[in-house]
């Protein structure tokens, strides 16, 4: 990867619900290819900030472009470009694995030999050819959480939003989890990934901390480890946040 | 176009997995259709009748033969003053009660004139009428053989004599008039409850966020959300087409086509309006309660059970935009008289409308955003 140019730019961007300012003049970009943690304590506003980048919510001012389109101004256009895996499972439950991938392969265009194949390739890649048939509801949480990371990127988005993907997971699915997302990113799908686990801020090549609606910290971890003369990413958070 | 196949396809796959859904598209309605048929109807056949005879003759015990002789009244209770049968009325034992007066054959032979009180539990007012419709009928049935028997030669020769005939309905049955009206009810029940229920639901469960996050478009997943119940509901209309034919013997005298053609205009407004109320809600106990509201005023107002022309004015006024008066007064028309297109399109057309209008906005209402 040579010639990195940003996927993702963002400035002055306001989100206001009545007097409540969740979001204060957010100014970041997001280079192609790049895994990028949006860190910040409950409440912080990453949640809200995700929502606008993904066309889900729209600012009160200012501009976020995503995959080359305001996503302001062409919410569909951007859609179209990335992959969302919500904080919240949201997947069908009444629907098969198989049945997952058809349906959301499907509303993003593939065709149907291409279903096929992706489907067949993330079962494989998760040991999961056993549950294709298997109703979401009787699959354990962890198992539900790379499959919806895998749906969220079947079509291979430019770039890809997970909000506390790891959120209630055991440590180990954890691991896995993370070794996909370097997958991913290796493919060349930038991903965006909000946490509360500050062990897995490691792994990220940059990061954001959100406090109180603004961004207050960003750049790699062994910048900020320096700059707030910190052993690890849980001191920079501990000393940030307070 | 493929994307929204997708969609319909994972729609069924969810309707026909819902173990719970399944008895409620398909049962509820036959059960619907088969209970309410035969008991909403406002024929009365067994009046409980309290006779008070003060005379005790044979005259006046012609006068109760009369009522015991009538499939339409029981005679209940022989009391011998006012204040029992009073009382047997109010305790809601009797419906109906009748005062012979103490001389009244002696006054039928001197007089020639004599009286009978008939008092009536009028609580619903219409029964009421038909209860006092029948006993004035049978006392003036006794009245004419009196006249007969003291003026033979009267009765004999009327000169306006009416030979009745009944069209359409030649039995007057009820049940030939409750059903297409009920069949209207069932499939409007079915359209509004899963219309209203089935968006909101993913924005309940939160599975309408992925969705969201799609580049769908706004009118593919409301088109994908209206179709698989629009195909469930002509089901369920044609299972009652069936029941009626089978069981009730009433068949479809005008065109089938014309009727599941004008169903299918009719169940687009309806599920509409299911959608729309789906797009405002945000739990399913909220749309529930909508669906609710407005199922209740639009059937009320229908004209299903009292005549539309027998409301107040400002109440005809608001049944031009209630698709159910619509839709009955079609299917009766359609089912029971054999009416044609030139009959029926003014309101067909004003259908349409409704269709079209409600359709577009719920497409408009739906936010792809939170």
């Amino acid at each position: 990867m040579t010639e990195r140019g940003n996927i993702i730019e963002v400035s002055h961007l306001v989100k206001k619900f009545g007097d409540f300012t969740a979001n204060d003049d957010l100014n970041f970009e997001v280079k192609k290819g790049e895994i990028f943690g949006f860190l910040g304590a409950n409440g912080a506003g990453k949640t809200t900030a995700i929502k606008i980048l993904c066309g889900l919510s729209e600012p009160t001012s200012g501009i976020a472009l995503v995959a080359g389109f305001d996503v302001g101004k062409y919410p569909d256009k951007v859609k179209e470009r990335i992959g969302y895996m919500s904080q919240r499972f949201s997947l069908y439950n009444d629907l098969t694995v198989k049945e997952n991938f058809r349906f959301y392969g499907g509303i993003y265009g593939l065709s149907s030999a291409a279903i096929k194949e992706r489907t067949n390739y993330f079962l494989e890649k998760l040991e999961m050819e056993k549950t294709r048939n298997v109703v979401l509801s009787e699959i354990p949480l962890g198992w539900k959480q790379k499959l919806a990371f895998s749906v969220a990127i079947m079509h291979n988005p430019q770039v890809v939003f997970l909000d506390e993907p790891t959120g209630g997971v055991d440590p180990i699915t954890r691991r896995q989890f993370w070794e996909m997302i370097y997958e991913t990113a290796h493919h060349g799908t930038t991903v965006f990934v909000t946490t509360h686990y500050m062990d897995e801020a490691e792994y990220c090549e940059r990061v954001s901390i959100m406090n109180e609606g603004r961004i207050v910290a960003l750049g790699t971890p062994a910048q900020l480890k320096e700059k707030y003369q910190a052993q690890s990413m849980n001191d920079v958070f501990i000393k940030i946040a307070r | 176009m493929r994307k929204l196949l997708y969609i319909l396809q994972k729609e069924f796959t969810q309707v026909f997995r819902d173990k719970a859904m399944l008895p409620i598209i398909f049962i509820i309605p036959i059960v619907q259709l088969l209970v309410l048929s035969y008991t909403a109807t406002f024929e009365i056949k067994q009046v409980r009748l309290v006779v008070v005879d003060h005379d005790r003759t044979p005259e006046s015990r012609d006068l109760v033969a009369k009522f015991s002789g009538s499939s339409f009244y029981k005679i209940t209770n022989q009391v011998v003053e006012y204040a029992a049968a009073a009382e047997l009325l109010k305790k809601g034992k009797a419906d109906q009660f009748i005062i012979i007066e103490p001389k009244f054959a002696s006054h039928l032979v001197t007089d020639r004139k004599a009286n009978v009180q008939l008092i009536t539990d009028a609580i619903n007012g219409s029964a009421a009428s038909l209860m006092s419709a029948y006993a004035t009928a049978i006392i003036g049935e006794y009245n004419r053989e009196i006249v007969v028997a003291i003026t033979p030669l009267a009765g004999q020769s009327l000169p306006i004599r009416v030979e009745p005939s009944y069209w359409y309905n030649p039995e007057l049955n009820y049940i030939t008039y409750m059903v297409p009206g009920i069949l209207v009810l069932l499939v409007t029940i079915i359209g509004l409850f899963l219309g209203s229920m089935n968006l909101v639901k993913e924005k309940e469960i939160g599975t309408i966020e992925q969705i969201n996050v799609t580049p769908i478009k706004k009118y593919q997943f409301i088109a994908g959300k209206l179709i698989p119940f629009w195909v469930i509901a002509n089901i369920d209309l044609a299972i009652g087409l069936l029941l009626a034919y089978f069981v009730f013997k009433i068949p479809v005298i005008g065109s089938v086509w014309l009727l599941f053609g004008v169903a299918s205009i009719y169940l687009v407004a309806i599920l509409s309006i299911g959608l729309v109320i789906s797009t405002l809600t945000n739990t399913m106990q909220q749309a529930m309660f909508i669906s609710w509201f407005f199922l209740v005023v639009f059937i009320l107002m229908s004209g299903l059970f009292t005549p539309i022309e027998s409301m107040p004015h400002w109440a005809q006024i608001i049944d031009y935009a209630n698709p159910v008066a619509y839709f009955i007064k079609i299917n009766r028309m359609i089912m029971l008289k054999g009416s044609g297109w030139p009959d029926i399109q003014n309101e067909v057309v004003i259908l349409a409308g409704y269709a079209a209008l409600l359709f577009t906005f719920s497409i408009w209402r739906y936010r792809k955003t939170v």
